[in-house]
């Protein structure tokens, strides 16, 4: 797949860190304010999808890619589930049990593990969705040659 | 509200039924983008923005990946022909709609009046959940304390679609 005109490379590079920045801010503001893991993620795959759509992906030597994400996907799902099993040690002993300390409402650093799940929802969210987007593009490419 | 919601749904329908009958399929696709997007803005003027969100990125995503499938393959739609079998078709059709339209009326009089609940459950839920999970955002709150399992299955259901694709989509077997 080839790039695009120079002046949708030009704006991408503009755009796509500040879109990557804003699903950051989405994920870790996520027991704050409206979005999430969920919101975040996809904001984030959606930044990467851009720059594949625009710079081709040729130019961003991405035969190996989809291998890495899937990994990163596979991972990140296990730590949520980790994290959840690690409620079995403390407290109450219940599955997903919020067992860190909640912190006062409304400061970013609160609501206890809340905020560790949206962060890993979020990189397991993103790393999906850029997995599909890329079987679709690359391995078609690959069938083709 | 209520006459705002029903215009949009009203264009989300015509949306819907030209997608269908569009003979291009890139056409298809946008007016699918109707639907999908008449739908957010149904969220946020019903206040979910969590939901408007979610629904904003996916559809774009969603649309980029249709296009890029339909100028990658073929723009026109398979031809359709007229016999007796269709006919059949469109009577069982039209017969099961009008079963479930004569249902839909009855059941509809029953209902709640919109953005009631009456679960016991959601009472407690809305009441106490910042003290209970230190969460200001009540979504939040919700997805990842009370109903962590849902989200949990959500999760799992987007990681085994990555692997569904994958599986698919590999013409070469591994060595």
């Amino acid at each position: 797949m080839e790039g695009m005109s120079t002046i949708v490379k030009k704006v991408t590079q503009l755009m796509a860190g500040i879109i990557f920045m804003y699903g950051i801010y989405i994920i870790l503001h996520g027991h704050l304010t409206p979005g999430g893991g969920f919101a975040g993620g996809a904001i984030v795959a959606g930044a990467f999808i851009l720059l594949i759509l625009a710079f081709g992906s040729s130019a961003l030597n991405l035969k190996k890619e989809v291998s890495g994400t899937s990994n990163v996907e596979s991972v990140a799902i296990l730590i949520v589930l980790l994290l959840a099993l690690m409620a079995l040690l403390f407290g109450i002993k219940v599955f997903f049990f919020n067992y860190l300390p909640k912190g006062e409402p409304g400061e970013l650093v609160s609501a206890g593990v809340i905020p560790l799940y949206n962060i890993f929802i979020g990189i397991e969210v993103a790393a999906a969705i850029l997995t599909i987007f890329l079987a679709l593009v690359i391995f078609k490419e690959e069938s083709s040659k | 509200m209520e006459l705002t919601i029903s215009i949009i749904l009203g264009f989300m329908i015509i949306g819907a039924i030209y997608a269908l009958h569009a003979k291009d399929l890139l056409s298809a696709v946008v007016a699918m983008g109707i639907v999908g997007y008449g739908l957010v803005i149904c969220f946020l003027l019903l206040k979910a923005p969590d939901l408007a969100i979610v629904q904003i990125v996916v559809e774009t995503i969603t649309l980029v990946i249709m296009v890029a499938v339909v100028l990658d393959s073929t723009r026109d739609e398979i031809a359709v022909t007229f016999d007796r079998r269709s006919i059949i078709n469109m009577v069982t059709g039209l017969i099961v709609f009008a079963a479930l339209f004569y249902f839909f009326i009855l059941a509809i009089g029953n209902l709640d009046p919109l953005g009631s609940h009456t679960l016991r459950m959601s009472e407690s839920y809305v009441n106490g959940a910042v003290e209970k999970t230190g969460s200001v955002n009540l979504v939040t709150g919700v997805l990842f304390d009370f109903r962590a399992y849902d989200t949990l299955g959500e999760a799992v259901i987007l990681y085994t679609a990555a692997l569904g694709v994958l599986t698919l989509l590999r013409m070469k077997g591994k060595k």
